[in-house]
């Protein structure tokens, strides 16, 4: 016989109605892990209330938040990625580029076009991390290089916003060369003595930094950006060491000298104003 | 030192073997018949190995340790050459020897990767992985190779830029980037061999070239197949798979038809069984593209650079 005897009946939990959420009302800040209403970061140009983290925003809203509204006319609004290798990892590259262009709604992972910044004329190349981690192609090279090339024609500023992964290994080696191609359009407007701002935004990384994301005249960071050559993981594989506090963020690159400064959102457009008018002598 | 790569075994066997009747023949004992015959099998397999070597294998053998590396091109094609160090900013890297010499004569800059052999040449090279400096010099040597009026030749064979530490904070990714900008303006005629690995942005830093060559057995890519296969596949020893999906081979490139000028011929086995032979297919094949960039003017060579990076370009519109 037990020592012991339950007298009472054990409590059963109450049964209780789970309140129930529309998806999307509520978003948790993946830095401050603070849960916020989701029209609160809205209204907020994406930015945390709490922390002033920088949430990744799409090329569209990118637009919206520099650019003078309805200023913006894209060009190549059409042009798509072709599958010349008929590369295959598991999934076919043809069918990882329908499947992006289903899922974003964008054709590739750059956008460009022209547009004014407080009425004054510009050529912008926005990156959207959405579409294959902003990888580059020949697609996001040639973009690229028009724009370089339209800003050159135009005798006008021409902006770069970049969010990428780097170059698309299922392009292999022209995915490579897309990084000399910009560079070399970006040698004509030097030359030229027209501006080249490049704005690094969360994540920058591999090709694409190693190309026109560093050739600005001005290099322009996002607070807390992920910005580098190399991936983290990588360069920890390599050495075999812990990587420093902050490594590759946005305010270890200004330390750094890689970048000239960084820019919340909220004041992107004015500093952008700012400078171009400098730049340009008006 | 004696290296063989898993597909050269059975050529190393026969060939032991030749080498013992050659050591037994004497004037009373005969072998050449014999000799003779196993030459003739030898030859045979050679060409059946060679001709169809999987692109993995090509990697292997692009990464041969008896390659005939820049150094050793150097020795076979130039003459008068002195090598010069540093980027007068922080250090010199071994990684990336510069230097200037004669090529038919005539002055030139010579700028490439280095690999080491034994293991302490090696970690001095840092396995022909540049840091930022080497690029810097390079980018340093072109300009002065502008200043004087002289082609720059550029031998590339590199896993890829360094992955450190040290190299993110000196800004590997804009000394890349400036040197890809800085090379696509220069004023004389830039040629680029791929003699080994062609490694990504490492690789590119002094790859913008008026001519582009790969030699026969080199790869070229823009993530080494190990690196691509632990990202897509996530498993770094999917190697294999990965170098037949990137199409890394001398040959695909060449069929791309936009990003390669010439495929370089080597001897059969490959160009570390005879470094003198391998760098004379070099040289005829350089010689004749720099006599066609001597009839360009400074701004032609720029315009015809910029052409055939504008052609780049494989897009639905």
């Amino acid at each position: 016989m037990a020592w012991f005897k339950k007298t009472k009946a054990p409590i059963v939990p109450v049964e209780t109605k789970k309140v129930k959420m529309p998806e999307g009302v509520w978003r948790k800040c993946p830095h401050c892990n603070e849960i916020i209403y989701a029209k609160e970061i809205e209204r907020n140009q994406n930015v945390c209330p709490k922390c002033d983290y920088h949430f990744r925003i799409s090329a569209r809203e990118r637009i919206a938040l520099v650019l003078d509204d309805g200023s913006f006319t894209e060009r190549d609004a059409t042009m798509q990625s072709v599958d010349f290798l008929e590369f295959k990892d598991g999934m076919r590259y043809r069918d990882r580029i329908s499947a992006a262009i289903k899922k974003s709604g964008l054709n590739d992972a750059v956008l460009w076009g022209e547009g004014t910044i407080d009425a004054l004329p510009v050529v912008v190349a926005m990156f959207d991390f959405s579409f294959m981690g902003g990888s580059m192609g020949a697609v996001v090279g040639e973009k690229v290089t028009r724009a370089a090339e339209k800003a050159l024609e135009n005798r006008c500023p021409c902006l770069v916003f970049s969010s990428s992964g780097g170059a698309r290994m299922q392009e292999s080696i022209l995915s490579l060369m897309q990084m000399a191609k910009t560079s070399a359009a970006l040698s004509r407007l030097k030359e030229a003595g027209l501006p080249y701002i490049s704005v690094l935004t969360d994540p920058t990384t591999g090709g694409v930094t190693a190309s026109f994301a560093m050739l600005g005249d001005i290099n322009m960071a996002e607070p807390r950006a992920l910005i580098g050559f190399a991936g983290p993981r990588v360069i920890e594989q390599t050495i075999r060491q812990k990587l420093p506090e902050g490594f590759q963020r946005s305010e270890y690159l200004l330390e750094h000298g890689m970048v000239d400064m960084i820019v919340r959102r909220p004041e992107m457009k004015s500093r952008l104003s700012q400078i171009l008018r400098i730049f340009m002598k008006q | 030192m004696q290296f063989y790569l898993e597909f050269e075994k059975p050529l190393v066997a026969l060939e032991q073997k030749l080498n013992e009747l050659r050591a037994y023949s004497t004037d009373e004992v005969d072998f050449s018949g014999e000799i003779e015959k196993l030459e003739k099998k030898a030859e045979k397999l050679r060409r059946e190995i060679f001709s169809n070597l999987s692109r993995w294998q090509l990697t292997q053998l692009a990464r041969h340790i008896n390659r005939p590396f820049t150094l050793d091109f150097v020795k076979h094609i130039f003459t008068d050459w002195f090598e010069v160090h540093g980027d007068r900013n922080y250090r010199d890297d071994p990684a990336l020897v510069c230097g200037f010499a004669r090529f038919d004569g005539e002055p030139c800059a010579v700028i490439g990767h280095q690999k080491g052999r034994d293991t302490k040449e090696k970690v001095y090279r840092n396995f022909g992985m540049p840091n930022p400096e080497g690029y810097r010099k390079a980018l340093r040597i072109m300009q002065m190779a502008e200043q004087f009026g002289l082609p720059v030749f550029t031998f590339v064979d590199t896993p890829g830029a360094f992955p450190g530490i040290g190299a993110e904070e000196r800004g590997q990714a804009e000394a890349i980037a400036r040197n890809l900008r800085e090379m696509a303006a220069l004023k004389v005629p830039i040629i680029v061999t791929v003699t080994g690995e062609g490694g990504s942005g490492g690789a590119l830093a002094v790859a913008v070239g008026n001519r582009v060559l790969m030699m026969q057995h080199a790869v070229y890519s823009v993530i080494s197949p190990e690196g691509c296969a632990a990202i897509l596949w996530k498993d770094g020893t999917k190697g294999e798979e990965a170098a037949e999906a990137l199409k890394l081979t001398a040959h695909d490139i060449e069929k791309l038809g936009c990003v390669i000028d010439e495929v370089i011929p080597e001897p059969l086995g490959g160009a570390h069984v005879d470094h003198e032979a391998a760098a004379e297919m070099v040289r005829i094949c350089l010689k004749k593209h720099l006599d066609e960039l001597k009839q360009l003017s400074p701004d032609e060579l720029r315009e015809q650079r910029y052409q055939k990076l504008r052609a780049m370009t494989i897009i639905k519109e």
